[in-house]
């Protein structure tokens, strides 16, 4: 089990929180312009990388608020908490879609 | 290939079990080959063993980065069944329950396939809705599959509390007969010794590194034992899809995740079936070595660690013993988590690709073991005739695109 460090309650067990999966998909800005195979990477493609990943959190049985880690899925360890709304310290090229 | 009969059994006795020979080769890559399958877990070796022996190609390579079987192959429940929702689902499914039959006897190898009849409990109304569904739908596709009272599901299976006041109530079950077990280890040596008889290399500890193309083509691959020329790769990696696919370039529509499974200590004969419930997420079997097998559900996260959190387990080894007290005071021997691809409507991906000459077969997620015969068989005849296989076809990555997608996860919330 993850020790999630909430930035609002501090460090909590992951049975609190629910994943929201991987962070920074912008909702398309003119929906209509989109054709279908945008529409598929925007709703059912990921990056799903062996490494780095930013990812979104809920800590619903906490606070119940949002906000995003950035995690290593090898080591599963916790590299860097920050605010929805933000880019990651650990941001790289890779991660634009 | 020496066959195995009671003959060479009893020959073999003679001299003490001592000059058994080597039950496939263990060559060196050659530089080239017709097709590479990438992964020698169940699906890449019967897809190689289909190619051989129903379409003549032969010169094909395997590439296992580790040991044949140590991905999710070795780390399954061996559930077999074939009663899923959509008929397109159902017809693939169906198609490999069929080949699991007599598969022993076509590979002359003991997979040990053992149809003990799969039940799956409805504990709320909603279930007995979904599952009462499941029972039509299938009767009109032509797969057996029935619906018990509890009753009825404590006569097929004894150990299981039908108590009223039960947290998780039985309120019913639905029975595929046909369903069952097979031995998840001697699936993949059973199609790897059968390939090999006909010519097909399989490479292990050869990790693929790069994939190499010449414009929209493939053209080879880079591996941890040098460089390999195809112009027909396919990849058949599990957990690991999204990284070889970003390797040649596109992305998928994936989520890799731990799912774990463990075993108690053996005791005698104790469990008639398999037993699943998708509502408290728990599955139960026992192995013929006595040993009960159990399996949980998938972590939230994405995570390749092949470990899983605790917690997912207590939470099914907390159902397994309301519905078979029991069991509550049998020990656990081992506990292990492999990591499964899911796809966004829990279907498979099988067929062709972004880049020309490369073919998918992935996206089983939790539950590909039962697949595995029809699922190369199907997989063979797409890389051979450069086309989909008509049970393969409606499993295309393009489906996310045009949006027909075969929703197996609303159907069953879990599926394996
Ligand atoms: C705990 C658990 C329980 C399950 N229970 C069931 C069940 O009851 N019933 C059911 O039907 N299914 C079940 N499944 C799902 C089932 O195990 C899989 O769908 C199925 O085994 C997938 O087979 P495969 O051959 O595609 O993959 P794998 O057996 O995982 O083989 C893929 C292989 O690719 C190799 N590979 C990866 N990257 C590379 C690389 N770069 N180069 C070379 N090789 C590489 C890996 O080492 C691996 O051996 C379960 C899975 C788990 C983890
Ligand atoms: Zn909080």
């Amino acid at each position: 089990m993850l020790l999630i460090p909430c930035p609002f309650c501090g460090p909590r067990a992951e049975i609190e929180f629910r994943c929201g999966g991987e962070a920074h998909i912008v909702r398309p800005a003119d929906p209509a312009t989109l054709d279908d195979a945008q529409w598929a990477d925007h709703l059912y493609f990921r990056r799903n990388p062996k490494g780095v990943h930013h990812e979104r959190w809920w800590h619903v049985h906490g606070c119940r608020r949002w906000f995003h880690l950035t995690r290593d899925t090898v080591s599963d360890r916790i590299l860097a908490v920050y605010p929805v709304g933000s880019r990651s310290p650990l941001a790289s090229r890779e991660d634009e879609r | 290939m020496v066959r195995y009969s009671i003959f060479t059994l009893a020959r073999n006795a003679l001299t003490g079990h001592e000059h058994w020979p080597r039950a496939w080769r263990s060559p060196d890559p050659r530089p080239a080959y017709e097709v590479v399958i990438v992964g020698g877990g169940g699906h890449g070796l019967a897809t190689a063993y289909y190619l051989a022996k129903e379409h003549g190609i032969r010169d094909v390579a395997v590439l296992e980065r580790g040991w044949l079987g140590g991905g999710n192959t070795g780390r399954n429940t061996t559930i077999v069944r074939s009663n899923y929702l959509h008929p397109e689902s159902a017809a693939l499914y169906d198609h490999a329950v069929k080949l699991w039959r007599d598969l022993s006897q076509v590979l002359n190898f003991n997979v040990m396939y053992s149809d003990r009849g799969v039940m799956m409990l409805a504990h709320s109304q909603h279930d007995v809705h979904i599952l009462k569904r499941h029972v039509h739908a299938n009767r009109m596709a032509g797969v057996d599959n029935e619906w018990l009272s509890p009753q009825e599901a404590k006569e097929y299976c004894p150990p299981l509390s039908i108590d009223p006041r039960a947290r998780y109530p039985v309120l019913g079950a639905a029975l595929q007969r046909r369903g069952g077990v097979a031995r998840h280890d001697a699936v993949a040596w059973g199609y790897a010794r059968a390939a090999d008889a006909l010519g097909v290399d399989i490479i292990q500890n050869c990790e693929v590194t790069a994939i190499r193309r010449d414009g929209a083509r493939v053209v080879g691959v880079e591996t941890t034992r040098g460089y390999i020329a195809t112009k027909k790769l396919g990849l058949v990696v599990a957990g690991h899809t999204s990284v070889l696919c970003a390797m040649a370039g596109f992305r998928m529509p994936l989520e890799s995740v731990p799912l774990q499974a463990l075993v108690s200590e053996p005791v005698k004969p104790v469990f008639p079936c398999v037993v699943m419930s998708n509502t408290v997420h728990a599955y139960i079997s026992q192995s013929d070595k006595g040993e009960l097998v159990i399996g949980a559900g998938t972590d939230q996260y994405v995570s390749y660690s092949q470990r899983g959190g605790l917690q997912v387990i207590e939470h099914a080894l907390e159902a397994i013993c309301e519905l078979f007290p029991m069991f509550s005071r049998m020990r656990m021997m081992r506990q292990w988590g492999g990591i499964v691809d899911v796809t966004p409507d829990r279907s498979p991906i099988i067929g062709k690709s972004p880049v020309e000459g490369l073919y998918l077969n992935c996206g089983w997620g939790t539950g590909g073991f039962k697949a595995t015969p029809g699922s190369g068989h199907v997989f063979a005849w797409t890389i051979a005739k450069d086309e989909p296989h008509p049970l393969a076809a409606p499993f295309s990555l393009d489906r996310f695109t045009t949006g027909r997608l075969i929703d197996e996860a609303a159907a069953a919330a879990v599926a394996h």
